[in-house]
């Protein structure tokens, strides 16, 4: 009996996930018996997230989809027949093409969820058919990532990460390489979840290796407990906060004179701007004494290097994008940026791109011209110059309007592929399943039975996990494939899926590909590998001194295009007053603003709804709304929670274990209290993503949704004038009570 | 021979789950059944909120008895995120917690 190991990379179906882990499959009898972690992998060398360790029970688990569907009674119902690929395909190609030739092909949304190896396939189908409404729907300010992605890519012209060796072959052990002096951990309980192309047990990696702490968050976590300083800051003021923290930084002359002067544009802007943020206001918004926010700037400032590891409430924030750039600027001003053990500049390794992650990607994969042209009807762009000169979102908010209204242009479609909207990160839950409602076809491309394909699904095709599909990663370092080890019933790969369908759409791809693999190879070849070279764990780093390998490339010219020192921004300077911002009429310096609800700004509004809901506490055992349906994970995290404080849990006379009621104007849903000193006293944390895979799920149920989605309370945004950030995920109002006689 | 044991250095246990799922892969577990199970300490203290975690090896580990004949790490040590767990002979473990404050040593069986 042969057993057989197939050396692969994590990303999506399975483990969840933003991947990067090296997995071992062990295969017999084309059954996958058993994962393990490739201890050879430089990521994660060996260790694997429990989402990765219950890959068995997600591959094999009974109510996977296992063959194509479609709906034979009403929406709701449930009812679905079996149908063969080519049937699939053939009536999606014809519904498809209908819609296109009727209404246009901006009238077909392609929807995706978080930043998985979808990105890449479904921008390509999304642009294969014509339309540039490649959007992340529900997503309100598009609050993942991106507005964090356009801070740093507009002050200074790159993507940075903090350095925790992991651009070397050799990881911490590179002799270049430093470990932090001291680390900021803001917005993020790296230990939980799965970060952003970032392994978040590096940082505990560092801490090991004699890392001193800050943590911002307003919830303790193991790292909070482990900080030298601890800011348990109130939710959603994190642009004061970093510019109280410039401002001590700045007025203390702690900043990197050498590097300010040399290589950034526009200090003494951004020194009056922060002035504005004295401690004592400072403190006033962020409840942060303020002797702790000065010692944090100075502990901060005084190391070299320092890194800050970030989360996405930062992008939540009223002003995400601004806040990021608050941010930013404490690493530029520090000289912190793409030196050894600080935040080093993160480009896809050789310049290969999977999923495009900025405007320069796009451009080199469907060329500068038709990125324009999608920009005369891509949602939101003509609002939003940000939105317009970066990357090629739809704007999640301003497509759910438009669904309803059907202005300025109707939506008539929607390929949902991988994510569950309404089980998932749909601000305002109601108002996207009127919306997903309302159009003529969805097609949803999953992998099991949810909220979202009971309630909206017209044709569902089954996605493949990472363990049956060929796939690539260069997000960031190193570019690596993913190999097929089995297959399961007639699964297919987001890739063959969509590549199938796009040659349907535009013949000439038929000519370029074959097959997934000729397409994998071609976006490869800027590595000079190809998938053979790298299957089956033979991953490859970029060479020292090249473009996507650390350190100090705006010094050796390797960032600009015309190979001259300095950043890819319009002044060559780390742009600390953004003359990118000043274009899009934005503000060019960052600046603070009140969320929508609070304390401050609606007092009315806070004598109803005293406590501040945030959602999205990570679990390490889920990846947003999967995995509630896989029995290993389930038993780790079991129900839906509200963490509460036991001084506030005491005065409303509610018990560890109780079920309440969470509720604002919006809505009301039930929730089993956690009583726990890790919450701030005026702050309640609702995990998202809460849905009960075992409970009924056709209408009007859908697993429970409408009783313990999070969401149901939540507003969309955008909250700013970027179109990127200001989504009131994490500053909600909300009151909490008992459970009302007759309520079950 | 010389009994063996597991080491935790808890100072850097975070939580996250890895050892008890680990530990149902390799056994076949269903769920319900636990051969590592992760205790969440959490509680206030003089002045903050410390954060802790202690997984505790039940009676039905067995040290991962058929991967260690193999030469391979128990699967809990191996998977480890934080990589906090040792496995190894008493002596050479408690002679390691020398080093080791906030560290304990678990001898299963």
């Amino acid at each position: 009996m042969g057993q057989r190991v197939v050396r692969s990379t994590a990303w999506s179906p399975g483990p969840g996930c933003h991947g990067g882990c090296g997995l071992e499959f062990h295969v017999e009898d084309g059954r996958l018996v058993r994962v393990e972690g490739d201890e050879r992998h430089p990521y994660s060398q060996g260790r694997l997230c429990p989402r990765a360790l219950a890959l068995k029970q997600f591959i094999y688990h009974p109510d996977r989809f296992l063959y194509p569907l479609k709906r034979v009674g009403e929406r709701g119902e449930g009812r679905f027949e079996r149908m063969t690929w080519d049937e699939a395909l053939d009536h999606v190609e014809e519904r498809l093409r209908a819609i296109r030739d009727r209404y246009g092909p901006e009238s077909v949304m392609f929807v995706q969820g978080t930043g998985r190896d979808v990105g890449g396939p479904i921008s390509f189908l999304c642009y294969s058919f014509g339309s540039p409404n490649w959007v992340q729907l529900g997503l309100a300010g598009h609050s993942c990532y991106t507005p964090r992605l356009a801070a740093m890519m507009f002050t200074h012209g790159d993507y940075a990460v903090l350095d925790a060796g992991q651009f070397s072959p050799e990881g911490m052990a590179d002799p270049e390489y430093r470990v932090p002096e001291v680390i900021i951990v803001w917005a993020q309980n790296p230990a939980a979840g799965c970060q952003d192309a970032f392994y978040g047990h590096w940082v505990v990696d560092c801490v090991k290796r004699g890392s001193r702490l800050i943590v911002v968050d307003p919830r303790w976590t193991w790292f909070s407990s482990r900080a030298e300083v601890f800011l348990q800051l109130r939710p959603g003021t994190d642009a004061a906060l970093a510019l109280g923290m410039l401002n001590v930084i700045i007025s203390e002359g702690l900043y990197d004179h050498e590097f300010v002067e040399k290589w950034c544009f526009g200090f003494d802007k951004l020194a009056a701007r922060a002035a504005e943020y004295p401690l004592e206001r400072v403190s006033e918004i962020t409840w942060v004494p303020a002797e702790d926010i000065a010692a944090a700037a100075r502990l901060y400032a005084k190391a070299k290097p320092a890194a800050i590891q970030w989360g996405l409430p930062v992008d939540m924030c009223p002003a995400g994008t601004t806040t990021a750039q608050a941010v930013t600027h404490l690493w530029s001003i520090t000289g912190n940026l793409d030196v050894p053990g600080g935040q080093v500049i993160a480009r896809p390794a050789f310049g290969v791109t999977t999923y495009p992650f900025s405007t320069q990607e796009l451009h080199a994969l469907y060329g500068e011209e038709f990125v324009q042209r999608m920009n005369e009807k891509r949602i939101g762009a003509q609002e939003f110059a940000l939105l317009r000169n970066f990357r090629g979102w739809g704007q999640p908010d301003r497509a759910v309007e438009q669904m309803i209204t059907g202005k300025p242009y109707p939506i008539k479609a929607c390929w949902i592929q991988t994510t569950n909207i309404l089980g998932g990160q749909a601000a305002n839950t109601r108002l996207h399943y009127e919306a997903l409602r309302k159009m003529e076809f969805n097609v949803v491309v999953d992998l099991f039975p949810n909220p979202t394909t009971m309630a909206v699904a017209d044709v569902i095709l089954p996605a493949a996990t990472i363990a049956e599909k060929e796939s690539f990663r260069s997000w960031w370092s190193p570019v690596q494939v993913m190999t097929p080890a089995i297959q399961v019933g007639e699964c297919r790969s987001d890739w063959e899926i969509n590549l199938e369908l796009a040659k349907r759409f535009n013949p000439e791809l038929k000519r370029r590909y074959e097959t997934v693999k000729d397409l994998i190879d071609e976006r490869l070849r800027p590595s000079g590998y190809t998938f053979d070279d790298l299957k089956d764990g033979n991953w490859k780093f970029p060479d020292k001194d090249t473009p996507s390998r650390a350190y100090y490339r705006y010094e050796k010219g390797l960032l600009r295009a015309d190979g001259q020192p300095g950043f890819r921004t319009p002044t060559g300077k780390v742009e600390l007053y953004s003359t990118s911002f000043e274009q899009f009429d934005m503000d060019p310096l960052p600046f603070f603003t009140e969320p929508p609800e609070s304390e401050v700004r609606t007092p009315e509004l806070a004598a109803e709804c005293p406590l501040i809901m945030v959602t999205g506490r990570r679990s390490p055992v889920f990846f947003h709304a999967e995995h509630r349906n896989i029995p290993w994970l389930r038993e780790c995290d079991p129900e839906p929670i509200v963490e509460i404080h036991p001084r506030t849990a005491a005065e409303l006379g509610i018990s560890d274990g109780e079920w309440v009621v969470i509720r604002n104007d919006r809505g009301r849903i039930k929730r089993k209290a956690k009583v726990t000193p890790i919450v701030h006293p005026k702050v309640v944390s609702v995990p998202h993503g809460w849905w009960l895979p075992e409970t009924e799920g056709r209408e009007p149920h859908l697993y429970g949704i409408w009783d313990h989605n999070c969401n149901l309370l939540v507003n969309i945004g955008p909250g700013c004038a970027s179109g990127y950030g200001g989504a009131p995920y994490k500053t909600t109002l909300v009151a909490v009570g008992k459970l009302d006689e007759g309520d079950d | 021979m010389a009994r063996k044991g597991l080491l935790i250095n808890y100072e850097f246990c975070t939580g996250c789950h890895t050892c008890e799922v680990a530990c149902k892969q390799e056994h076949d577990y269903p769920a319900g059944r636990w051969g590592i199970i992760v205790k969440d300490l959490t509680r206030e203290t003089e002045g903050k909120v410390q954060v802790d975690f202690l997984p505790f090896p039940t009676d039905l580990c067995d040290l991962c008895a058929r991967r260690t004949a193999r030469g391979e790490k128990p699967a809990c040590v191996k998977h480890c995120m934080a990589a906090c767990m040792s496995y190894g002979t008493v002596s050479e473990l408690a002679a390691q917690m020398e080093e080791l404050p906030r560290s304990v040593l678990y001898v299963p069986r």
